[in-house]
């Protein structure tokens, strides 16, 4: 891993930890975060960390750029040694795959696709050496996924699959972004995961839809009445294939302020889970289901 | 205390100086696209400089007043009438309850800031009264003004009116600009010969510019060093592992049209950013219209703090003359 440390304009510094994403990059990138937030540097206006990068935010009129600068570096020699440990939460999101609206979408913007003549699901699934859209859907749900970044549009989780690498899901963005996105389509551009949180535009694949509502600025939705943004980084998902009888079923729920997500506190182990990534994943669902 | 929307114009929205301190959750800061017209009608009708007022985009809206106050419109050239009288900008004038504030046709910049003594008195969300629209977060309802809305307003101070900026202290944009911008983020990524293109070619500001971010064309496209794409990034030479952009930063999609990220910005995504309009900039990227014409100027950190300084010091000035 090079990190890597450049200014962005004269108000913000980008620090990359490794250009390829990797646990090990993200874990980086958060305990400088964090020493960064623990040391109440006078100037930082914000502190966003991002997959295996972060950004700062600062004043120039309060603190140099070259000053600041070398505070950062100074810092990422003390994060080297933290430990790459979360005490953190799972949440179960349902997820109604091949779904009409991200349908109707995909069909709408087929001109800006790799392949036209495929569904997202159909390309991505031959991209990554699947024989059907069936098994695909299975690799994508099959195991959890992990919040390395938390962005690009209000509460949108970055998510990124808790396999090894060889068995990572990866696709290309579309070739041109689209101008429309259902609110709540699951997408995949790269290898990382994500829930659009709200209507928008997009660039990622789009596999399904879930019922379950991530982002509310009302502060409404029963579960988002603390705060508005669902997701954190350092999160795991684990996604539940549901069909259009469940799908409605939760949506009623939701409406009725009556749903609650499945969610239960864990601790991730980056060490643990890299000497035993099948295993540590069992006791994940373990945990989720109460077994 | 209101004011009634009678016709909303093309794209009018609550804005003050923004909600910074939410971005890591994707949560931009908003706020005014032209920071500095927006301090400078609010300080005209007596308001705080970071007031709510309204941003109006290319067309004024037209509004009917519940109560007397003072108002000021600055920034784009879009001249102001009540109840058909004409008013000068960047001076404040009175607006009786009962009257009808409209615009004419712009003539000039983009973006209008109509300040309203007592400012506008929406909840504020998240620590501001912004509209963010995607978010349907701040503002009205988190939306653009529509016909019928009743626009609360705070209570104001003393009426005033006859009260200007004085014509050095106003900023208009002409048909071209320059920005300037300080080379990094993923500067890197692209070679030699594509980094002095853009300085190089004359550039136009693209029907798609709005608050999220703008886009330029005309230049020639980008090529890219040779290297293998990292895992994770996707298989564009344009694409990177997900990462932050910073307010200001040029992306360039598949190596073809820049875009600068503006108030409203996306806080992240997997696009390479060869850079960023520096602060003192930003500014001036809200009052330009499709088809300016905007040469890329090169500079370094020295060069974008005396820039920042400079605009302090016209900042200063603005608060002293209307003291």
């Amino acid at each position: 891993m090079q990190t890597r440390y450049s200014y962005g304009g004269d108000e913000h510094i980008f620090v990359e930890m490794d250009e390829e994403m990797s646990l090990e990059a993200f874990f980086k990138s958060m305990s400088i975060t964090n020493a960064v937030r623990a040391a109440h540097i006078d100037g930082i206006t914000e502190i966003c960390p991002a997959n295996g990068s972060f950004q700062i935010k600062f004043d120039p009129d309060r603190i140099a750029p070259d000053v600041l600068m070398s505070r950062l570096q100074s810092l990422e020699q003390a994060a080297n040694k933290a430990e790459k440990r979360l005490e953190t939460r799972i949440v179960e999101v349902p997820v109604f795959y091949r779904d009409p609206w991200t349908t109707e979408t995909l069909m709408r913007f087929r001109e800006r696709h790799q392949d036209p003549q495929s569904t997202d699901l159909e390309y991505a699934a031959r991209m990554n050496g699947y024989d059907t859209v069936e098994q695909f859907i299975h690799a994508h749900h099959a195991s959890p996924w992990f919040v390395s970044m938390v962005g690009f549009v209000a509460g949108l989780p970055f998510l990124y699959q808790l396999v090894e690498r060889s068995r990572q899901i990866q696709v290309p963005k579309y070739l041109r972004p689209r101008t429309d996105t259902p609110k709540h389509t699951i997408g995949h551009g790269g290898c990382f995961g994500c829930v659009y949180s709200v209507r928008g535009a997009g660039g990622y694949q789009m596999f399904g839809i879930t019922p379950m509502p991530i982002y509310d600025p009302t502060q409404k939705v029963s579960y988002l009445r603390e705060f508005m943004v669902f997701f954190r980084p350092g999160d795991i998902v684990k996604w539940k294939p549901i069909d259009r009888e469940e799908y409605d079923a939760i949506t009623a729920d939701v409406a009725a302020n009556r749903y609650e997500p499945r969610i239960r506190k864990v601790t991730f182990d980056l060490d643990s889970f890299n000497a035993d990534i099948d295993g540590t994943n069992q006791r994940l669902m373990e945990t989720l289901h109460g077994v | 205390m209101a004011f009634k929307v009678l016709n909303p114009g093309l794209l009018t929205t609550v804005q003050d100086l923004g909600r910074p301190g939410y971005f890591h959750l994707g949560i931009p800061m908003s706020g005014a696209m032209d920071r500095y017209a927006l301090r400078a009608a609010n300080l005209l009708v007596g308001n705080p400089e970071g007031a709510a007022a309204l941003e109006a985009v290319f067309m004024g809206p037209q509004l009917e007043f519940e109560v007397d106050a003072t108002v000021a419109v600055t920034g784009a050239d879009l001249p102001a009438r009540v109840d058909g009288e004409p008013h000068p900008a960047w001076t404040a004038f009175s607006v009786r309850a009962g009257q009808v504030l409209s615009f004419d046709y712009l003539k000039g910049g983009a973006r209008a800031y109509i300040a309203i003594s007592g400012g506008i008195d929406t909840p504020p969300a998240l620590g501001s009264r912004s509209t963010y629209i995607i978010g349907a977060l701040g503002g009205y309802h988190g939306r653009a003004l529509a016909a019928g809305d009743m626009v609360p307003l705070g209570k104001p101070g003393a009426l005033r009116h006859g009260t200007e900026v004085p014509d050095a202290l106003r900023r208009t944009v002409g048909k071209s600009a320059e920005l300037r911008v300080l080379p990094g983020l993923y500067w890197r990524l692209i070679t030699e010969e594509a980094g002095r293109n853009f300085f190089e070619d004359s550039w136009k500001v693209a029907p798609e510019a709005d608050r999220m971010g703008y886009r330029f064309r005309g230049g020639r496209p980008f090529t890219f060093e040779p290297r293998e794409q990292p895992f994770g990034a996707g298989s564009n030479p344009s694409n990177i592992v997900d990462a932050c952009y910073p307010y200001g930063s040029i992306q360039v999609p598949g190596g073809t049209e820049p875009i600068v990220l503006h108030r409203d910005a996306v806080s992240g995504g997997g696009y390479f950013t060869l850079g960023a309009v520096i602060s003192a900039d930003m500014d001036l990227i809200g009052q330009m219209q499709p088809h300016t014409g905007v040469r890329f100027v090169k500079v370094d950190m020295d060069q974008a703090l005396a820039a920042r300084a400079e605009e302090a010091g016209r900042l200063a000035r603005l608060r002293e003359a209307l003291a």
